[in-house]
């Protein structure tokens, strides 16, 4: 399945994370959050509009939708 | 902050008479405390030092560098806590901050505190402070919780497999201090271990070897630091290491020949594959020492449900909205009768100074410091709730939803929900609002944020509305005190939308905000919080407008035995007024009163106690006397946007110079009057003057 942007991913759907798009700043404070390629990630809450809620394993992190636009994920079925 | 008091839990010495000249000599081991945001950190520095500081739960609580001393088996030890941090890169004011202090070293050993409920996250820090080189000892706290959740980690494997001692802790229950104390103490002596080398795969490795024997020839930029994580930095990209090498072109070059070798052999960016193999050696940890008793299967936490309600996308508002006024409400209801208590202390206090034989001294210590500083002091209690308050909101996590929840509004603003964490604190007081502000990251954030900071309602223009409110609104009072909060924010999107599209354009920083799980704040935890705040106001009450309304009753009674109305202070009141008249209060006294709000905003009241010439109790009907209804909305709204008080603008200064500080001095001046005037004259061409 092609990698999508996380903001598409509904509340309770679980992707992969593959790329994280948006330059080196952005890549640091996500990396350093836990968000990296290959991290399972949770849609905790996903309003289309607005930022989103996403579970890193125990912690919670809200993101902007421009920064879940750039976060591209495979979503994982089931 | 040399707070001269001991935990015993963390000493184990009581601070005897002998102790306590022990301690006064300088400290000769210094220990430093890092984390990430909302681990425990602050609660840990409280239990070492005894030192009072704030628990929040919100980013950015630490940000300004705190220090406090322990004694430990008769030595003075100094604890610094560094700003809450998720990595040490170049991105945030608060990540160099803690960066540069732990490369400077100054500190002898760094206690990393760890979350033990999220440890695969809080070890990105612990990794990168071991790839420096830094002295470590790691707590690991919230060792309770991580046992709830069924967590179980093996804490000397743990330790062997980081190479530093690892120390359970409970810092609530202050369990694990002197353990913690005693391992970082022995560390300090022990000196500093190896750096940690993280395996980051062969590809990488490669071009890592190249780097490091490329830099052996530049050893004054290496600067003694350990060259492998310079070469893993100037990998990765990171700014202020290759700002070292700026004038060194040819190593730079290497280090890009490496990114581009990086990037055709594995398509990934080289930052992304240090992160990679960062959390590849984490994840390679956790597995080790942590077990899951329950099945892996992620479950909804009870925040989880919370969060369900309370960001709800159609709730969210409502709830934040009804959270405020409920606030309020708590402030006033609980607030009013006591502030009639201390009325009371102070008009019988008022009559005992009036027994002084000397007039001059009577008046001075009556009409100056009792009628204007008690004027000021009997808004402690409600100030005090609302504190009381606010800190519960932070403490519990609120806060932090709160921002996500506001995060679409403040778009409007061009921010986004992060700023709205120092504006909300802008309620308490401005200047740790505008201090707040560096934990944005991007500076146009940063000063939007700071220049509408302002317009925050804090608890010091909270006098002048119990006042007016009270003298004029009667039962709507807590309605009129809401709307004028309310007046804050709206013209605070309204200027932020306006510097968006005039000043600052361009694109806006990325929200990326951690949601700490909610936890019920101790009593005693939001009690101090109170404290530190409330007793800033107190200070304030004492020193400044101390010196104000003394210069008030001054400049009122000069020349001595003159009305007051040819005095100097009328005479400067009166050039003055004109200006006002169009807001509908263009009489001498509310000039006066405005002048020395500028000084404090609580001085405009004390300022009127003094000019009248009544107490706390007769002032009331004194304004009620000069002010009309209308004129008296007018007057709050003046109050609330003119001008922020001096610290304020002096914290503005610190921030970003004296160029915005100016800026926002005159704007807000600009748009207080205009607002007071449009107030009063759409009023009264509606019939309500």
């Amino acid at each position: 399945m092609a990698p999508l942007p996380l903001r598409l991913l509904l509340a309770g759907e679980e992707g992969i994370v593959r790329a994280i798009g948006g330059g080196k700043e952005l890549y640091a404070r996500l990396a350093a959050l836990g968000f990296v390629p290959g991290k399972k990630v949770r849609v905790v809450q996903n309003q289309m509009c607005g930022p989103l809620i996403v579970s890193l394993g125990a912690g919670r992190v809200a993101l902007g939708r421009g920064v879940a636009q750039r976060i591209l994920v495979e979503k994982v079925l089931g | 902050m040399a707070a001269a008091r001991t935990e015993k839990a963390a000493s184990g010495v009581p601070a005897g008479q002998a102790a306590k000249a022990k301690f006064k000599e300088a400290a000769r081991v210094t220990v430093a405390l890092a984390g990430n945001p909302n681990v425990g950190k602050s609660c840990i520095f409280n239990n070492l030092t005894g030192a009072r500081q704030h628990v929040g739960n919100w980013p950015g609580v630490t940000v300004e560098k705190k220090e406090g001393q322990m004694l430990y088996a008769g030595e003075a030890v100094r604890v610094v806590d560094l700003p809450g941090v998720y990595g040490l890169g170049a991105f945030s004011e608060d990540e160099i901050i803690a960066r540069d202090y732990i490369l400077a070293g100054e500190a002898d050993v760094i206690i990393n505190i760890v979350d033990a409920t999220n440890l695969e996250r809080n070890l990105y820090l612990t990794v990168e402070l071991l790839e420096m080189g830094a002295n470590l000892v790691v707590a690991l706290n919230l060792m309770d919780e991580a046992a709830g959740r069924g967590l179980k980690i093996d804490v000397p494997k743990l330790g062997a497999l980081l190479g530093v001692p690892v120390v359970p802790t409970v810092a609530p229950k202050k369990q694990g201090m002197e353990e913690l104390v005693a391992a970082a103490l022995k560390r300090a002596r022990e000196g500093s271990p190896q750096p940690l080398a993280v395996p980051y795969g062969r590809e990488v490795e490669a071009e890592l070897a190249r780097l490091e024997t490329a830099l052996a020839a530049y050893a004054a930029a290496v600067a003694g630091l350990p060259r492998r994580w310079v070469a893993v930095k100037l990998l990765e990209g990171d700014e202020l290491v290759r700002r070292r090498f700026e004038r060194y072109p040819a190593l730079l070059k290497l280090v890009e020949e490496s990114a581009a070798r990086l990037a055709a052999l594995t398509g990934e960016d080289a930052a992304a594959l240090v992160a990679e193999g960062r959390y590849g050696f984490i994840a390679g940890l956790v597995r080790e020492t942590v077990s899951r008793q329950k099945t892996a299967a992620e479950k909804l936490t009870l925040s989880d449900k919370i969060d369900q309600v309370v960001t709800h996308r159609l709730l969210g508002i409502p709830i934040f909205l009804g959270a405020m006024w409920l606030l309020f409400k708590f402030t006033f209801a609980l607030g009013g009768p006591l502030v009639g208590y201390t009325e009371a202390f102070f008009e019988w206090l008022g009559g005992r100074a009036a027994a002084i034989p000397n007039p001059v001294l009577a008046s001075l210590v009556k009409d100056g410091i009792i009628g204007g500083v008690g004027s000021v002091l009997v808004f402690i209690p409600p100030i005090f709730l609302l504190f009381l308050g606010l800190s519960f909101l932070e403490d519990s996590g609120y806060m932090a939803r709160a921002a996500y929840v506001m995060d679409r509004l403040m778009h409007a603003l061009g921010l986004h929900g992060k700023s709205f964490i120092p504006l909300l604190i802008g309620f308490g007081c401005n200047v740790p609002a505008i201090m707040a502000t560096r934990t944005l990251e991007n500076r146009r954030d940063r000063l939007i944020t700071l220049l509408v900071a302002p317009l925050m309602s804090c608890a010091a223009r909270l006098p002048v509305y119990v006042l007016f409110a009270g003298a004029f609104f009667g039962a709507r009072q807590g309605l009129v005190v809401f709307s004028l909060y309310l007046l804050g924010i709206i013209l605070a999107v309204l200027m932020g939308m306006l510097f968006k599209v005039t000043l600052f354009k361009g694109e806006q920083a990325p929200f990326v905000m951690e949601l700490p799980p909610y936890r019920l704040p101790t009593f005693k935890g939001t009690l101090i919080h109170m404290w530190e705040r409330g007793a800033a106001f107190v200070k304030k009450a004492g020193t400044v407008i101390f010196g104000v309304v003394v210069l008030v009753w001054l400049l009122s009674n000069v020349p001595w035995g003159a009305p007051v109305e040819q005095s100097v202070i009328a005479r400067l009141g009166h050039l003055l007024a004109p200006i006002y008249a169009p807001c509908g209060f263009g009489h001498w006294e509310a000039a006066v009163a405005l002048f020395f709000g500028i000084l404090a905003k609580e001085a405009v009241v004390g300022t009127l106690g003094t000019v009248y010439g009544v107490e706390e109790a007769g002032l009331q009907a004194a304004v009620q006397h000069h002010f009309t209804p209308l004129a008296a909305y007018a007057f709050m709204a003046l109050t609330l946007l003119y001008i922020p008080c001096v610290a304020t603008i002096g914290a503005i200064r610190r921030e970003a110079g004296w160029g915005w500080a100016a800026f926002a001095t005159a704007y807000t001046l600009a748009l207080g009057w205009l607002v007071a005037c449009l107030i009063f004259q759409v009023g009264r061409l509606l019939g309500l003057g």
